[in-house]
């Protein structure tokens, strides 16, 4: 079980609709329906991912995100997930946006380009990072729009969206003690639970 | 009510693997009457029906497949080991296979209306003596959901583990989660749509008139009359072959091939192209196998299905009746049941709060691709399939 999957569930009423976007292999929807009798979609493009939901049972759409969510009504779920796919996404703001409008409160993760790993391999090797985490070449990477924590709640300040709370998560023993400390310097993931 | 049973309806033939082997079909007279959509009650009706793999003890493990317009009861495996080709889904239905005949219990008919042994427009009509023709009752996709509920009621089948169908199949499907909610778990619905769009009438439109246009066809009277319309059909048939595949399919499969003539100049001698002379076979083929009635009546049921019409035009009101799970399937170029049509379902699934599972499938054969192999297709169907076999398994070990 990933750490941010768990600080999610955390953040989901019982007996809720949730969508999830991008929701890989479902493990998340799988464990929200086991212990939250969440009612949950998923919305996946990876034909490998859907197949791994449907082997769950997991309720799972084929769609593509960068095309919206126009096919969702106002308010339908009651919240609208998304882990690590933002820097994936071709528009992230405008996702983000449609996902406000979609639920009545969003939860996304996302990987932190401003922790010192990432600054201090740019900054001496020159290159872009390449890291367990993000384990690919800068020109065939699916993470096309990066951002640190600090660019983040710019935008959402820009946007007027209300951060309801920020958890930070940082797999390793030294970022975990730092990560509260600087968080846009230790964190490896952050959590963001927004609201319109 | 009467049961005719030709010989036993099961035989595993092992030489060929992933089939179903030699099949026999059953057929059963219902002499209960059943009152139709247009208002008109038909006294008894026969249907003819193929079964596959085993019922469990529990009852609890039968498949219904719903066929599409020119199918019919023969999905899977062979009459006889002469036969040259296997039932028309057989590369779907059998051991192993999505639709896993060591699993499930595979019912397969042919619906009412139809013309491969069930009662249609080409049966006689008890009350004259003479062949229904064009006095055979119209009917509604609703009517076939409900003749196979009669079926299932005679095989002992109170819930389907699913009940499964492509295209006009697809809506059977879509229609039982409406009509009989508490009847079936899973719903796998196929290269389907709500409704049809006026496009989509308007082919079936050309269809019909290229029938009825047949001086042989004398008002839908033509067995009467010692005739039949056999070059109308095959248009009718040509046309919609056509829309079942895609451009590039057929550009794929033919492009300009010749096959007889040549463009040499000073040459002159009448050319055929590959394509031409493929579909005239597929017409030929067709229209010496299916009564013309049939497809008439088949192509307006189609037209006339809207899955909401009685819920206000609203599918999603529509949906929040249905009890069981979804499985939807598109292919990426089917145009004449686009992915659109099927995402519009899930669409309304998911508003309507309705487990639902969509995949699209990247295909170049058009409509025709839910009848052929395809691996990403197969594992998707396979997957989804597997989860509701393992169900049963959890179920039975629970009791």
């Amino acid at each position: 079980m990933r750490i941010d999957l768990d600080v999610i569930q955390d953040w989901i009423a019982p007996r809720t609709r949730v969508l999830d976007l991008g929701c890989g292999d479902g493990e998340l929807l799988e464990q929200l329906s086991r212990n939250k009798q969440v009612s949950g979609y998923g919305l996946e493009i990876d034909p490998a991912q859907i197949e791994r939901c449907m082997a769950r049972g997991v309720s799972v759409v084929e769609q593509n995100l960068d095309k919206g969510l126009g096919n969702f009504a106002d308010g339908s779920f009651d919240t609208v997930v998304m882990t690590q796919a933002l820097q994936t996404l071709r528009y992230p703001h405008l996702v983000v946006r449609e996902m406000l409008r979609v639920g009545r409160q969003c939860i996304i993760t996302f990987p932190n380009f401003g922790q010192w790993k990432a600054r201090w391999h740019l900054a001496f090797s020159g290159r872009m990072p390449v890291s367990d985490l993000l384990p690919y070449e800068w020109y065939d990477t699916p993470n096309i729009h990066f951002c640190t924590f600090r660019d983040f709640e710019v935008l959402c300040r820009e946007n007027h969206w209300t951060i309801l709370h920020r958890q930070v998560v940082s797999e390793s023993r030294v970022g975990a003690a730092l990560k509260d400390f600087l968080p846009n310097l230790f964190g490896e993931t952050a959590i963001y639970h927004l609201t319109r | 009510m009467s049961t005719e049973k030709l010989s036993p309806p099961f035989e595993r033939d092992t030489a060929e693997p992933g089939s179903v082997g030699i099949v026999v079909p059953q057929s059963h007279t219902f002499s209960e009457p059943l009152t139709l959509a247009c208002g008109r009650t038909l006294k008894e009706y026969t249907l003819v029906y193929e079964t596959y793999g085993k019922l469990n003890a529990d009852r609890s493990n039968a498949v219904l497949i719903c066929h599409a317009l020119s199918g019919h009861h023969h999905a899977a495996g062979r009459h006889t080991p002469e036969d040259k080709r296997p039932g028309w889904w057989d590369h779907y239905i059998g051991p192993g296979k999505p639709i896993d005949t060591d699993k499930f219990f595979v019912v397969s008919l042919n619906n009412l209306g139809g013309c491969h042994g069930s009662t249609g427009p080409a049966s006689v009509n008890p009350e004259t003596g003479k062949p229904w023709g064009p006095d055979f009752p119209p009917l509604r996709v609703r009517d076939w959901v409900h003749s196979q509920a009669r079926l299932a009621d005679l095989l002992g089948i109170e819930q389907w583990a699913a009940v499964v169908g492509g295209s006009l199949g697809g809506m059977q499907a879509m229609r039982w989660s409406l009509e009989y909610p508490e009847r079936l778990r899973h719903c796998v619905v196929i290269a389907s749509a709500m409704k049809l769009s006026a496009q989509n009438i308007a082919f079936n439109e050309t269809a019909r008139q290229a029938i009825i246009s047949d001086p042989d066809f004398c008002g839908g009277r033509y067995l009467e009359q010692g005739k039949l319309p056999r070059r109308g059909l095959a248009v009718a048939r040509m046309i919609g072959h056509i829309t079942y595949l895609s451009d590039d399919g057929l550009g794929r499969k033919f492009g300009r091939e010749l096959r007889s003539g040549s463009f040499q100049l000073g040459v002159e001698e009448e050319v055929e192209f590959q394509v031409q002379s493929y579909l005239r076979y597929q017409g030929d083929t067709f229209s010496n196998s299916f009564d013309p009635n049939t497809y008439i009546l088949m192509t307006r049921a189609l037209d006339y299905f809207d899955l909401a019409r009685e819920y206000s035009d609203d599918p999603v009101q529509a949906f929040s009746h249905a009890k069981c799970k979804f499985l939807l399937i598109s292919f990426t170029s089917d145009w004449r049941f686009a992915p659109q049509r099927s995402r519009e379902i899930a669409d309304a699934l998911m508003h309507a709060n309705v487990p639902v599972s969509y995949a699209e499938i990247e295909s170049p054969m058009g409509h025709d691709a839910f009848l052929l192999p395809n691996e990403r297709y197969q594992r998707v169907f396979a997957t989804y399939m597997h989860g509701v076999a393992a169900a049963l398994t959890k179920a039975g070990e629970a009791n």
